[in-house]
């Protein structure tokens, strides 16, 4: 696995919701990204500095292309929104560590996503998909994704081809009305690993949630980030034990996440 | 093309080119050895090292600002004892290509300076660089680098301390960068370093907070090169000991500003984020500058601004 910056050309995008981009590059590093990893892209004007991180929602090294699906929160997503085919950027990556997928062996997996989180669930949904008929192959899999409302409802086809899913809303507008713990709760699913990413109260629930049931959670941190390759240390989470990097309690998101096991993290 | 030497010497130490990291932008070199040449650098600066493992602020820990970003990280390290075990090893390989080390020590107090110090004293190390300009701790750090007085004994204390010669690295937070730099230099610094980061405060206006969990947090980036170029030439001219020039240099130009405003090296922070290659580009780019303006020597350039 290796790191480096490379110039990357924009083969499609599209606005899949409001303010919710779907961004197809051509890269190498899509022979190399796993589930739960992440790029950071650089901004052309530059007065804006730092990369922004942005995770893989699906990574197809045959075409030699990689999805990232994102929101665009302020200048530096705004710029990368208006890019088209043809158009390049540069891109660091690949970047962190992913979900340990071999964990899933003949496990009942759930997946669970929130909001932006959701994408990278779909490239672990995806791979789980391909599994299938292997030694490694989970014994069976659900996804949980929760949006705030219809219209910021997105990616839900994908996991539908993939995956068993069950959509919900915070508004009822679509699916289950309520949150992804809720609708975890409430339809008494049955699983012995979960796979998440999304909005911190979503993960502190699920794995409040996992906790007591003794199931194995990972979830997918996310923070304000600077360099990207865990020189800075801007971007840390709390940690139950001393983390190996700084001997205190801080380990770095970027480097040693994004993805932990939930019982490492001090909620 | 006419031969050129870029080679600069800091306090007997030879370095063969001028352009090293900022400490704290960098790590400890490992960190970016897949992406760029370390056996290139001039040497690298490491991340700030304290006696015991320090854990930093609570996050958010950075911000982005026009040309800059606001850092609050609080000298998160893993002691000394770590950084010999697990740092050292790696940067003595990289010296051995020619690249100098440099170690950037942390404090609490005078005697946490000095006790790190200590434990390097036999170290493959080529120069010690005393942080005493952080922003971003409550205790020591900043204040020993805002009053003369306190600068002059500190200095002192390190000097006596150190087998290795010491570079102070001094905050832009004062009234007079001048007296600063002469208490350095009295207290028996071998070279100053500046600028650390200008003390700022970035504020969400929707949800009416600090974005930084600090509150405050060090600037740094192409935003305050002039300022750290003002101070470069102003140090320059108190003191008669070497100075190295950093604070927003993202360029070759940037660099030349600083030799040309009189620092003896350049250390390059920041830019790194935005372009990982940053410092390998700058080597180039004087080098470039050296061919088209004819100059054979770096050091012609050092403080040749009139």
């Amino acid at each position: 696995m290796s790191k480096n910056v490379s110039v990357a050309k924009i083969i499609k995008q599209s606005e899949l919701a409001e303010g919710i981009y779907d961004m197809v590059l051509d890269t190498p590093l899509s022979a190399e990204a796993a589930p739960g990893q992440f790029v950071a892209l650089y901004c052309s004007d530059s007065s804006r500095l730092l990369p922004r991180p942005i995770s893989i929602c699906s990574a197809d090294a045959a075409a030699g292309t990689l999805r990232l699906v994102y929101r665009v929160v302020g200048a530096g997503t705004g710029e990368f929104s208006k890019l088209s085919a043809g158009d390049s950027v540069r891109v660091l990556g690949v970047l962190g560590n992913g979900y340990p997928i071999d964990e899933a062996r003949d496990k009942k997996v759930l997946l669970v996503g929130g909001g932006l989180g959701v994408p990278p669930l779909l490239f672990l949904a995806k791979k789980l998909s391909e599994a299938a008929g292997s030694d490694a192959a989970p014994a069976a899999v659900t996804a949980v994704m929760g949006y705030r409302n219809l219209g910021l409802r997105f990616l839900s086809e994908d996991f539908s081809a993939v995956t068993n899913a069950i959509d919900t809303s915070d508004d009822g507008s679509f699916g289950f009305h309520g949150t992804v713990v809720d609708a975890i709760k409430a339809k008494d699913l049955n699983f012995d690993i979960a796979y998440s990413c999304g909005p911190l109260p979503m993960l502190r629930a699920l794995a409040s949630l996992c906790a007591d049931k003794n199931i194995k959670c990972y979830v997918s941190l996310e923070e304000r980030m600077a360099c990207g390759v865990g020189v800075c240390l801007g971007c840390v989470a709390k940690t139950t034990g001393v983390d190996a990097h700084s001997l205190v309690k801080n380990t770095r998101i970027c480097t040693e996440g994004p993805v932990f096991d939930s019982r490492d993290i001090e909620w | 093309m006419t031969a050129f030497s870029t080679e600069i010497k800091i306090a007997g130490v030879t370095f063969k080119n001028p352009v090293m990291n900022a400490s704290g932008t960098f790590g400890n070199g490992r960190e970016y050895a897949e992406l760029l040449d370390l056996s290139k650098l001039g040497a690298i600066v490491t991340k700030g090292v304290s006696l015991t493992p320090w854990e930093g602020n609570p996050t958010p820990r950075v911000a982005e600002t026009p040309s800059g970003m606001l850092n609050a990280i609080g000298l998160q390290n893993p002691g000394i004892d770590k950084f010999i075990d697990r740092e050292l090893p790696f940067l003595e390989e990289v010296r051995s290509s020619g690249t100098r080390v440099i170690v950037n020590v942390c404090g609490h107090s005078v005697d946490e300076y000095v006790s790190v110090i200590e434990r390097l004293s036999d170290k493959p190390v080529d120069m010690l660089e005393i942080n005493v300009s952080c922003p971003n701790v409550k205790e020591g750090a900043i204040a020993f680098g805002q009053d003369p007085d306190m600068l002059r004994d500190v200095t002192k204390a390190c000097k006596s301390a150190a087998k290795q010669p010491v570079i102070m690295k001094l905050t832009p937070n004062v009234t007079d960068i001048k007296a600063l730099a002469k208490a350095a230099e009295d207290g028996g610094a071998d070279a100053i370093s500046l600028i650390n980061t200008i003390t700022g405060m970035k504020i969400d206006v929707e949800k009416k907070r600090f974005l930084l969990a600090n509150r405050t947090g060090g600037l740094s980036g192409p935003a305050i090169h002039p300022v750290a170029v003002r101070m470069v030439y102003e140090a320059a001219h108190a003191v008669d000991i070497p100075v190295i020039g950093m604070g927003g240099v993202i360029s070759g130009n940037d660099a030349l500003e600083m030799i040309l405003a009189g620092a003896s090296a350049v250390a390059v922070g920041t830019a790194t984020f935005h372009d990982p290659d940053a410092m390998i580009r700058i080597i180039g780019e004087i080098g470039e500058y050296m061919e088209k303006h004819a100059v054979t020597d770096i050091n012609e350039l050092v403080g040749a601004v009139s």
